[in-house]
């Protein structure tokens, strides 16, 4: 439109509110913790003076690289569990559903995600627990005499529980990623002589996998950083690098050093999340 | 019937998704003080001690101004962010794009450790105040994705033929683009109402002495005692939860009808 | 063609030395042009001609980088769009979704002092002249394409502008509805008197409703003529061959005399064309070249007597049209200066119950020189 401003002032003018809401309560903040991350720590005071000692300290903390290498671990799990439970759900909106029910079938997928994660996650400790619902049922009908420990305060109930929670995140890409396929793309794989299942697997998974590659890493990085999770369900006896954070920061209030680790940690699933994508790219490419 | 077992399948995950949702009135009306199977008997007893708690009352009262706040400024920045990106071409956008939306993927500890360390290092007392500043950054991002899609929904020359029928600029967004996108706006304010009214992490490190919801059940969750009234509690709110959601998700429809544009798909 | 003649009024939109740069993209190239009250003027061209930027530029959407444009008489460039004297029908018709019918069609009358009754009653009046009476209280986004380009339309000229602007306003229609809202348009047009500067890119519309037509190519006019002068004598092989069909062959020009140029053609032999017909705006590749079109020319039956120039070939296709037929022949000693020369398409109107030559047969070719244009 004719004004006196440009498009591109216009525009620079609008965004400024939330860019710099963005830039002080987020951009700002992280960047702290990256400096903090270099200086020393005194006792309940930060000295300001550049070190590396922190990183060093971090990197050669063998409790450290376990926590870190559990977290991975988890989330690596919870992100293959989720997403491989997910697609067929995914494939199932886009293909099977009627259009006109899809956005009901989203809607129902999505408002678990939505409602009381501290219960949600409390209720999976109840369901798997030794006295559960899924031990004192199974006890009750006599499929079993004595509660199973195999699901209970470790690692595994951790991935269901955490699985649970993320599952509407990685339906959601792939969905996306599914209905962008062109139809007659696939009746072309058939008309040229490929099987349903051929057609799957030389068509449409290719195509999805920008979803998938999206809906693992929506996935991935959240669940690493996943604070409440090792709170009840591990009972704080198997804790993961957020929990490991907050007792340095707080807790131990060395927050150098905490920093290091928060900083570590990113960088951490950067390099994972950049090389997943990397290692997907020949997918990535074929999106328009 | 084409997918019978994708659609069994599917049923299935659902219900797992549901599971402890649907555990939750369960526990909530059963007499028995153990969260445990077998069920004793029928009580409204958990609900009557959930009225009678002040704790609590006052949690709620913190959480919905909390969540009253956020949701509006999530909402009115998500407007600057949804509009500009829509409708403006600027170097940076997708930078400056990729910057707002980032909370999404972002942990949350990370996000509330380093806005309580500088918080903290510039002297910042913990307050409702506070936590409304994090649960604002959380909230944007979905606020600002919300009326994208509104805003997207419009054919530009709407604004322009309302410019060439000699409206003004001011006057042409009051009196088509709003209107249009008002659906939107409604379904941004009740989605970042229900996010903000579920966040424990931002609330657990942000609000100091203050309690929240969220901070409230968890501080209980530890004694089990209480157990039975947390899933009254979380019957309740899981209830209320929906029907926000519901209500964005009606809005938000109703905005696409309007628009006369083409079902997009689900809140995200 | 409403052919009425509109050469001796006043200007009503000046363009001069208009340029618009977007970044590095010229998408105006300094448009002079002069559009003169109660004409009805079409921009045409291919898409990324700079036709709905110059329109825009116009209606005051868009800045202009360089140059004036003037409406009756006024520089526009510092006045906005919501104050030019000109409304626009918008391709998408920007019919506004979440008001009525009527809303719509009186939206542009907010600020006017006039009491509500009077602007009901030109809403009405607006209505009734785009045949909608009576409509006003549907809702808008449960209208068809025709209508809501009636409603587009009405909305527009209920404010009485000096111009009215149309950005591709028929695109959306199919075909008949188009080829009705294509008269429906002049004659309302002829009825309200304003100027209507229409931008399409289908050559037969613009022919169909024009006055006068302005052809450009990347952001500059490559002719501006009646549309009769325009697809009768082209001023460049660009124009000619956007504007409908046309045939080219390679020419020598042998001679220039004071009424005409000799050239040599195959097919036709030596023919001298006369100077009306002779195009000099091709700064070009291919050297001259001698141009018709498909009508220009005819194909003689068995037995019907010969008239004028004759030249022999062959059917080498023929494509039925209903109407008219298509023939592309391949005329004896037409194989060129350097071998090879296309089949010529000649058009024939058809005869109803008559059987059409096949491809294959000996045909006869009768043409005129008045019939053939010099592009040098």
């Amino acid at each position: 439109m004719a004004g006196n401003r440009s498009e591109t002032a216009q525009g620079l003018t609008l965004i400024t509110p939330p860019l710099l809401y963005s830039v002080l309560v987020l951009a700002a903040p992280l960047f702290t913790i990256l400096a903090y991350s270099f200086l020393k720590d005194g006792y309940l005071t930060v000295i300001r003076e550049f070190t590396l000692e922190n990183y060093v300290q971090v990197w050669g903390d063998p409790i450290f690289r376990r926590i870190m290498l559990r977290s991975l671990g988890v989330a690596a799990m919870v992100t293959l569990v989720t997403v491989v439970l997910a697609f067929p759900v995914a494939y199932f909106l886009s293909f099977v559903v009627a259009p006109e029910r899809k956005a009901l079938w989203l809607f129902l997928i999505t408002i678990p995600f939505w409602t009381s994660y501290l219960i949600r996650v409390f209720l999976w400790k109840v369901i798997l627990g030794y006295n559960g619902v899924i031990n004192s049922g199974l006890l009750s009908i006599g499929i079993i005499d004595e509660p199973l420990t195999f699901i209970l305060y470790n690692v595994n109930s951790m991935v269901i529980t955490l699985a649970h929670a993320y599952a509407p995140f990685a339906i959601l890409p792939i969905f996306v990623a599914l209905e962008k396929i062109d139809r007659p793309l696939l009746e072309a794989g058939r008309d040229l002589g490929e099987n349903r299942l051929m057609t799957f697997w030389r068509v449409t998974l290719p195509l999805a996998m920008p979803g998938v590659v999206a809906a693992s890493l929506i996935v991935f990085i959240p669940t690493i950083g996943d604070y409440v999770t090792p709170e009840l369900i591990g009972g704080g006896k198997i804790p993961m690098v957020a929990n490991m954070i907050q007792v340095q920061m707080l807790a131990l209030d060395n927050r150098p050093l905490g920093a290091a680790m928060a900083v570590t940690a990113m960088l951490v699933v950067a390099v994972l999340s950049l090389a997943f994508v990397l290692v997907n790219r020949r997918f990535l490419k074929v999106q328009r | 019937m084409k997918g019978r077992g994708l659609r069994i399948y599917s049923i299935l995950y659902l219900l797992f998704i549901y599971a402890p949702i649907l555990l939750l009135p369960v526990f909530a009306f059963n007499s028995g003080t153990v969260i445990a199977f077998p069920l004793k008997g029928f009580t409204t007893e958990w609900f009557a001690q959930m009225a009678g708690n002040a704790t609590l009352r006052r949690a709620i009262a913190n959480s919905l101004t909390i969540a009253v706040s956020a949701s509006v400024l999530a909402t009115c920045l998500g407007i600057f962010a949804a509009r500009a990106v829509t409708r403006f071409r600027f170097p940076g956008k997708g930078a400056i794009s990729g910057l707002i939306i980032l909370p999404i993927v972002l942990p949350e500890i990370i996000v509330a450790m380093s806005l309580l360390v500088v918080l903290l290092s510039i002297g910042i007392r913990l307050s409702l105040l506070t936590v409304i500043l994090g649960h604002t950054l959380i909230c944007m991002p979905y606020a600002t994705l919300i009326l994208t899609t509104a805003f997207n929904a419009l054919d530009r020359s709407l604004e322009e033929a309302a410019y060439d029928l000699g409206e003004t600029r001011l006057s042409a967004f009051r009196l088509v683009i709003l209107p249009l996108v008002m659906p939107g706006i409604v379904s941004s304010l009740l989605m970042s109402f229900t996010i903000s009214l579920d966040e424990f992490i931002i609330a657990f490190f942000l609000a100091g002495n203050e309690v929240t919801l969220p901070t409230y059940i968890f501080s209980q969750l530890r004694f089990p005692a209480q157990i039975p009234m947390i899933m009254a509690l979380g019957t309740v709110l899981v209830l209320f939860s929906i029907l926000m959601l519901t209500l964005a998700e009606y809005y938000r429809r109703r905005g696409v009808a309007r628009t006369g544009a083409r079902e997009s798909g689900g809140l995200l | 063609m409403t052919n009425t003649n509109t050469s001796d009024r006043k200007p009503m939109i000046e363009c001069r030395g208009v340029h618009k740069h977007y970044g590095d993209y010229h998408a105006l190239r300094g448009i002079d042009l002069t559009i003169r009250a109660g004409e009805f003027f079409s921009l045409l061209g291919p898409s990324g001609c700079g036709k709905t930027t110059l329109l825009r530029t116009i209606a005051g959407f868009e800045d202009i980088s360089d140059g004036v444009v003037m409406i009756d008489g006024q520089d526009m460039v510092h006045v906005p769009a919501n104050r030019r004297p000109t409304n626009m029908v918008f391709q998408s018709y920007a019919i506004f979704p979440h008001l009525s019918v009527a809303q719509n069609v009186g939206f542009g009358l907010r600020r006017d002092p006039r009491p509500a009754r009077d602007k009901a009653a030109a809403v009405e009046d607006a209505l009734a002249m785009v045949g909608l009476a009576g409509y006003g209280n549907r809702a808008a986004h449960a209208l068809s394409g025709g209508q809501r380009q009636r409603v587009a339309l009405a909305r527009a000229l209920i404010l009485k502008p000096k111009v009215l602007l149309l950005d591709e306003p028929l695109s959306a229609l199919d075909r008949k509805m188009r080829e009705q809202m294509q008269v429906e348009l002049i004659k309302l047009q002829r009825q309200v008197g304003i100027t209507f500067v229409l931008v399409t890119h289908d050559q037969e519309e613009a022919l169909v409703m024009s006055d006068r037509i302005a052809v450009m190519f990347e952001g500059e006019i490559a002719q501006l003529d009646g549309p009769e002068a325009l697809y009768s004598r082209p001023a460049s092989r660009r124009v000619a061959d956007f504007l409908g069909v046309m045939n080219f062959l390679p020419a020598r020009v042998t001679q220039d005399r004071a009424e005409g140029v000799l050239v040599e053609t195959p097919g036709f032999g030596v023919v001298e064309i006369p100077n009306r017909n002779v195009s000099r705006a091709n700064p070009d590749d291919a050297g001259p070249m001698v141009g018709f079109r498909p009508e220009a020319v005819s194909l003689l039956r068995a037995g019907q007597p010969e008239s004028g120039n004759i030249t022999h070939g062959t059917i080498d296709e023929v494509v039925y049209y209903g109407d008219m037929t298509y023939y592309d022949v391949r005329m004896d000693g037409a194989a060129g200066f350097d071998g090879i020369a296309p089949p010529v398409r000649i058009s024939m109107r058809n005869v109803f119950g008559r059987e059409l030559p096949d491809v294959g047969t000996r045909v006869r070719v009768s043409w005129s020189p008045g019939g053939l244009i010099l592009f040098r």
